[in-house]
């Protein structure tokens, strides 16, 4: 159903892309689309193989039609093309010890993110209750959040 | 002042660790091959000299050679054939084309014209070595030794500098003292 959905969408861009491959079978047509689209043209480096026009792309579209009508999985279309050209080919990077940080990093910023604003919350309630209870002792905290 | 201090670090910080990271990005462009240290993919093609001969990597096995990536139709690859004859010259190791997706007629005219610096040339009309070797541009220089392993990869021109610099140096003793 996604699968559909994504070839339909991919379809409507077909009209101007370079690439005029057809598959017989929709489903691997759309499993081609979604192939070229996240796998990079090495020459031009920052288009994937679906928009590249040189010829190093439509080779490497050739033979990730071939592999994929030899029945091979997107997994394995992709060990093809990272076995010949390195992780650099996928606009995706997998997860491994080298790639860790990139998928990890937003996720610990977040949590820091997470943790200054639930200090600077923290410490605005305590200036309120200092506010109301101007006799507590622990105005320390409330002046050091304010100035 | 104070609650400045740790954003202005963090801050410096990452323009420290950007600063490291762009100055020392390895030649911006060049991929490195995942293919260095692993046995060079196996290939027979016809060859240029004689289409009805093979140039075929199971024949190569037991020497050193270096596999050039060109074609007539790339540019850069005029500007580093004065080198390839050098090397040819020196008599260090064999040096073997790979004529990439050419026309023969014109891959056979350049030799003529700008000299043949090459054992053989092996002629990949599909492109299909060629991406074998993860090849993105022309000219690409591999350095196999005797067991096949792709010990080195050069993508540009070949240089007098990455000649002597990195690719003599590799060569075992003997081939190396024949330049």
């Amino acid at each position: 159903m996604v699968a559909t959905t994504i070839a339909g969408a991919l379809l409507t861009l077909r009209a101007w892309a370079v690439d005029p491959t057809e598959l017989p079978d929709p489903r691997l047509q759309a499993r081609y689309l979604a192939l070229t689209h996240e796998l990079r043209c090495m020459q031009c480096q920052n288009e994937t193989l679906a928009d590249s026009p040189v010829e190093l792309a439509a080779d490497l579209r050739h033979h990730v039609r071939d592999l994929l009508l030899q029945g091979k999985s997107d997994d394995e279309v992709r060990a093809w093309m990272v076995a010949r050209y390195g992780d650099f080919i996928l606009f995706r990077p997998r997860f491994s010890p080298r790639t860790a940080w990139l998928w990890l990093a937003p996720g610990v910023a977040l949590l820091i993110g997470a943790g200054v604003c639930w200090r600077i919350v923290r410490g605005r309630a305590a200036l309120v209750d200092a506010d109301r209870e101007p006799v507590a002792g622990d105005d320390t905290e409330a002046q050091d959040t304010r100035g | 002042m104070n609650r400045f201090a740790l954003p202005m670090a963090v801050f410096v910080a990452l323009v420290v660790v950007l600063a490291i990271g762009i100055e020392h990005s390895p030649q911006k462009g060049i991929i490195a091959s995942p293919l260095i240290g692993k046995p060079a993919p196996p290939f027979s093609l016809p060859s240029l000299a004689d289409p009805v001969r093979a140039v075929a990597s199971a024949d190569l096995k037991g020497r050193w050679y270096l596999l050039n990536v060109w074609g007539t139709w790339c540019f850069e690859c005029r500007a580093e054939h004065q080198m390839l004859l050098e090397a040819r010259d020196a008599h260090a190791l064999p040096l073997i084309g790979l004529d990439w997706k050419d026309d023969d007629a014109q891959a056979r005219e350049w030799l003529t014209q700008l000299g043949n610096p090459y054992e053989a040339v092996a002629l990949d009309h599909s492109g299909s070595t060629a991406v074998d070797f993860g090849v993105y541009g022309a000219p690409e220089t591999f350095l196999i030794n005797a067991q096949g392993i792709i010990v080195y990869k050069y993508v540009g021109p070949l240089t007098r500098d990455v000649w002597t610099n990195e690719i003599l140096p590799r060569l075992p003793p003997h081939a190396a003292a024949r330049s």
